[in-house]
């Protein structure tokens, strides 16, 4: 007799219960759903299109476009992945809408050498934040952020602030996995380079 | 290694998804280079500080909004 047995040890995600739930017309289980992820979207779509009636309309647009194909949904990634991708195209969208003539893509090659090589070398203060007050702090970060090309925002975004894997970010944009990876290191290193500006040590500060 | 070398695996360093052998490597450059030390702690600092601060907050009704949208989507018999 064999000795292989099928387990079914796998553990299944809950957000694929809930998508199970809706599909079958409970839309509580939905609206747990938005609940859990209409922050992130909304953050998201905020990076992209840098336009806050854009964002909130993303945001609605990418849960109601969720809903109408949940039946499309494979279950072979996760529904947040999957949510992603979705929010991410209806911010390209919007952002081509505003940008007309000019080319919007997350695809083009980036011509920039900004980043690739560091050039402020200053050390920062052991606590820069503390520099700041919130608000001016939140305005730096968004300035700084803002200041980066879409394609590479967007990795940096996916990746180092909602904290999605890199195969998930290539697979929510639909590019190769070292293209995420050499997007993702241009773009921490252009705002480390930026943010050196508000964050490093000045003469005064005795060297600790 | 030079600097360059060390740069082009800073991002799986930062991630720490360095094999051992390399790893070893990467710690002696920074031994001897105060400028890819800085490089890195800078950069780690950066990513650090975008992710404890919420620099866009969900505006307020939009919660309330999608939730009629959506029950206006729904078919009859999900209320």
């Amino acid at each position: 007799m064999s000795a292989i047995q099928t387990t079914r040890s796998e553990e299944v995600h809950p957000d694929v219960l809930l998508v199970e739930r809706a599909r079958g017309g409970d839309v509580e289980a939905f609206e747990q759903l938005v609940k859990q992820y209409d922050r992130r979207i909304f953050r998201i779509a905020q990076h992209i299109t840098q336009n806050r009636e854009d964002a909130e309309d993303v945001v609605q647009d990418a849960f109601l476009k969720a809903y109408e194909k949940l039946e499309q949904f494979q279950g072979n990634s996760k529904f947040y992945t999957w949510l992603v991708r979705i929010a991410v195209n209806e911010s390209l969208m919007r952002l081509r809408k505003r940008r007309t003539g000019r080319m919007v893509s997350i695809d083009e090659d980036i011509e920039t050498e900004e980043g690739s090589m560091p050039r402020d070398l200053a050390e920062w203060r052991p606590d820069p934040e503390m520099m700041y007050g919130q608000s001016e702090l939140a305005e730096i970060l968004r300035k700084t952020v803002q200041g980066l090309p879409p394609g590479f925002r967007v990795v940096f975004v996916l990746r180092d602030v909602e904290g999605l894997s890199t195969e998930e970010t290539a697979e929510a944009l639909g590019l190769s996995v070292p293209a995420v990876k050499s997007r993702l290191l241009r773009a921490r290193l252009q705002l480390r380079e930026r943010l050196s500006r508000y964050f490093r040590k000045k003469d005064g500060d005795g060297g600790k | 290694m030079t600097c360059s070398e060390f740069l082009a695996e800073l991002g799986d360093l930062l991630d720490d998804r360095v094999a051992t052998s390399l790893r070893s490597d990467l710690e002696m450059h920074l031994k001897g280079c105060e400028h890819c030390v800085i490089t890195l702690n800078t950069t780690r600092k950066t990513i650090e500080i975008y992710r404890r601060h919420e620099i866009y907050e969900l505006p307020e009704g939009l919660r309330e909004r999608l939730h009629a949208a959506i029950l206006a989507k729904c078919k009859k018999g999900c209320e």
